[in-house]
């Protein structure tokens, strides 16, 4: 058990290309974090780095009170978990979980015990002579998670350790790693390039693009109060809608349409405007609304996504199964829905509250590099 | 169009979804009959051959031949020069297979650890590959020569006074050198595709879970090489039996018969140089007899110990 503090890390690889852009992250003992970002923007290999499987450019990685940057992986304290589960293949499944302790000197005795305990917990204990090959996907899954919890580590490491599962099973493994994390209280780092799986397993969310930080936040804060853009589009599923508009007085123009924000303009001119699919309802008659020409639905069961266009710019509204649909809707919005981002740095303009269940929403720490 | 169909009405979960069925019953063995042909004309008639013309003693000038039994055996394995040339022939195997597999091991395990120019490494350590077996030997025996010899000069420097082709250790010695640097470069190959194998996070893994390196080797990557070093180590004691017979020849040619040489040597020896066909044929069948079981062993206690991915 064990916090971690990252402070200013940086990957530099030969050549110059800089994979990770000075880094810092605080985590607390006990906490799931989780770092989401598309590929290629310096999420495995920041995790990587504080596995020791990377070297560290620059900065520091604490784990405990303890500087790691120049100890061996194997003496950092830290387990990992691998995205093809990296499982010994010439080994039993009890021998993989023991190699670790048995390497570290630890007596037979209390190796069988920690086996055993892990094997109970993960309902692994009739697979232990097995060898690897002889298991199923999800099977080798729990044999690695087992291999993390016998070793008893300071935090744990998750490299996508369910983008090798079929989907029903990636969303029960999903719950079992969160309720393992909390049962066990260790401090772990995971890294998924799937939005829905941090949002669902993460104390707090780290997005990353392009080796930044572009938002830490707890899931829902990141989700109503995206730090940008960029943030918006990547959170949430559908992404959220960003349309091009200018603001004048207390009203939106997009191309030919007019929205009604209700308060005064703070900041007139180009505007990039952040809609939730979900936030969009059907106006009133007389109410101001956008027209929505309707191009295709897709049907969900609980609710239906309705895709078409606002003046030219693609548009999802997240409608109720039961309302009609013809060739065109009339959508209209709570003014504290609409979110604010600047039309060139796409970073949030203002803090409307914009939180559905009426929560306070804090300011987020935006990480600046 | 070749009468070839894959069986697609078999369910998926019998095993075997890649067998072929043959329209014709004849096609297949026509597809063998090359393959065969090969074999049948390389290696079972010249046995066969080779067993029957033991039996006989044959005369030197080609008149006829005369039953004798199991004559050429004993004479064989009651002959003191050949049990010696035997005994030097399971010194030379053992010591050659040892070195050659120890050797292309470690070069291979340093060669994958190089990150920066391991092209080049791996290039220069393959390159010895490609020469022939008579001009490794002579290259060999130039390093070993008495007046310019290289290795000579270090052996001097060392108050050893090498005499290759003279002294009977001395010529083993060499012979055990040039044939093992021969055959580093075929087994640096294998071990090094081997290695490049052995996916990267398993070693990754490795690593978090042990901090000696070579307790890592020992235990993770040794193991998940043992399929390659299975196949290298019966591909090597073939060769040190057999296709160490180019080095030999050239390194005891026209030398006083005081020299070290392998059973494959002796049989010719006594076939072409001796016209003993007859001797040479009992030999050739006990050399057969040896590879055998050396084989069957090899398969039956060692293999079973190698883990296949």
């Amino acid at each position: 058990m064990a916090a971690i503090n990252i402070t200013n890390v940086s990957k530099i690889y030969a050549g110059g290309v800089e994979a990770v852009k000075s880094v810092s992250i605080d985590i607390e003992d006990g906490e799931f974090i989780v770092l989401v970002g598309p590929s290629g923007c310096g999420k495995s290999t920041l995790l990587r780095m504080v596995a020791g499987l990377e070297a560290i450019s620059k900065g520091t990685v604490e784990i405990g009170d303890r500087v790691i940057n120049d100890v061996e992986p194997a003496e950092r304290d830290i387990a990992m978990v691998f995205q093809n589960y990296a499982l010994y293949p010439h080994m039993t499944v009890y021998n993989n979980l023991a190699y670790g302790l048995k390497n570290r000197g630890t007596p037979k005795a209390e190796i069988d015990a920690r086996v055993a305990e892990a094997a109970r917990m993960l309902e692994i204990e009739q697979y232990l002579t097995r060898k690897p090959r002889a298991l199923s996907g999800g099977q080798r899954q729990r044999v690695a998670m087992g291999r993390a919890i016998v070793r008893k580590p300071a935090a744990f490491l998750f490299d996508e350790p369910l983008s090798n599962l079929d989907a029903k099973l990636r969303v029960s493994m999903r719950g079992e790693i969160k309720q393992l994390q909390k049962r066990l209280g260790t401090t772990s780092l995971y890294v998924t390039h799937d939005q829905l799986e941090a949002m669902t397993l993460a104390d707090r969310l780290v997005v990353l693009n392009g080796g930044q930080i572009e938002q830490i936040g707890r899931p829902l804060d990141v989700y109503h109060t995206p730090a940008s853009t960029f943030v918006a589009s990547f959170i949430g599923s559908p992404a959220m809608n960003l349309l091009r508009g200018t603001r004048e007085g207390n009203q939106l123009h997009f191309g030919s349409q007019v929205l009604d924000v209700g308060r005064a303009a703070a900041f007139p001119g180009p505007i990039t405007v952040g809609i939730r699919a979900e936030d969009l309802r059907i106006a009133n008659t007389g109410e101001q609304a956008l027209t929505l020409k309707v191009e295709y639905i897709e049907e969900l069961g609980a609710q239906r996504l309705v895709h078409g266009t606002v003046d030219g710019k693609k548009l999802t509204a997240s409608l109720s199964p039961e309302i009609g649909i013809g060739e065109t809707l009339s959508l209209s919005i709570a003014p504290e829905r609409l979110h604010f981002f600047d039309a060139d740095t796409g970073k949030r303009l203002a803090q409307p509250s914009a939180a559905s269940d009426g929560k306070r929403v804090e300011m987020l720490a935006i990480a600046e590099a | 169009m070749l009468g070839l169909n894959k069986s697609a009405s078999k369910p998926p979960e019998e095993t075997d979804a890649k067998r072929v069925q043959f329209n014709s019953r004849l096609l297949p063995y026509l597809f063998l009959a090359p393959q065969m042909a090969i074999i049948f004309i390389f290696f079972y008639w010249p046995s066969v051959q080779a067993i029957h013309s033991s039996f006989y003693l044959e005369d030197p000038f080609g008149f006829g031949s005369t039953f004798v039994g199991l004559a050429n055996y004993t004479d064989v394995l009651k002959s003191g020069e050949y049990l010696g040339i035997a005994r030097f022939t399971a010194v030379f195997t053992a010591l050659v297979t040892f070195f050659s597999l120890a050797i292309g091991l470690l070069l291979a395990v340093k060669a994958d650890g190089v990150i920066r120019g391991n092209a080049t490494y791996k290039t220069l350590l393959i390159w010895v590959y490609a020469i022939a077996p008579p001009v490794a030997g002579l290259m060999g025996m130039m390093m070993f020569d008495q007046h310019i010899g290289p290795l000579v000069k270090v052996a001097a420097f060392f108050g050893w006074d090498m005499k290759v082709g003279l002294n009977y250790n001395d010529t083993a010695f060499a012979m055990i050198v040039v044939s093992v640097w021969k055959q580093i470069p075929y087994n640096f190959i294998f071990f090094l595709s081997g290695l490049q194998g052995i996916p990267v996070s398993v070693r990754e893994a490795a690593l978090m879970d042990c901090r000696s390196g070579f307790r890592r080797f020992w235990t993770v990557i040794l193991p998940l090489l043992a399929p390659t070093a299975f196949f290298l180590l019966i591909i090597n004691t073939t060769y040190a039996l057999f296709d160490t017979f180019g080095v030999i020849d050239v390194m005891v040619k026209d030398k006083a018969a005081n020299n070290p040489i392998t059973l494959v040597y002796k049989v010719y020896m006594d076939g072409f140089r001796g016209n003993d066909l007859g001797g040479s044929s009992a030999q050739s069948v006990i050399l057969m007899i040896i590879v055998f079981v050396l084989t069957i062993f090899q398969f039956r206690f060692i293999e079973r110990r190698v883990h296949y991915n």
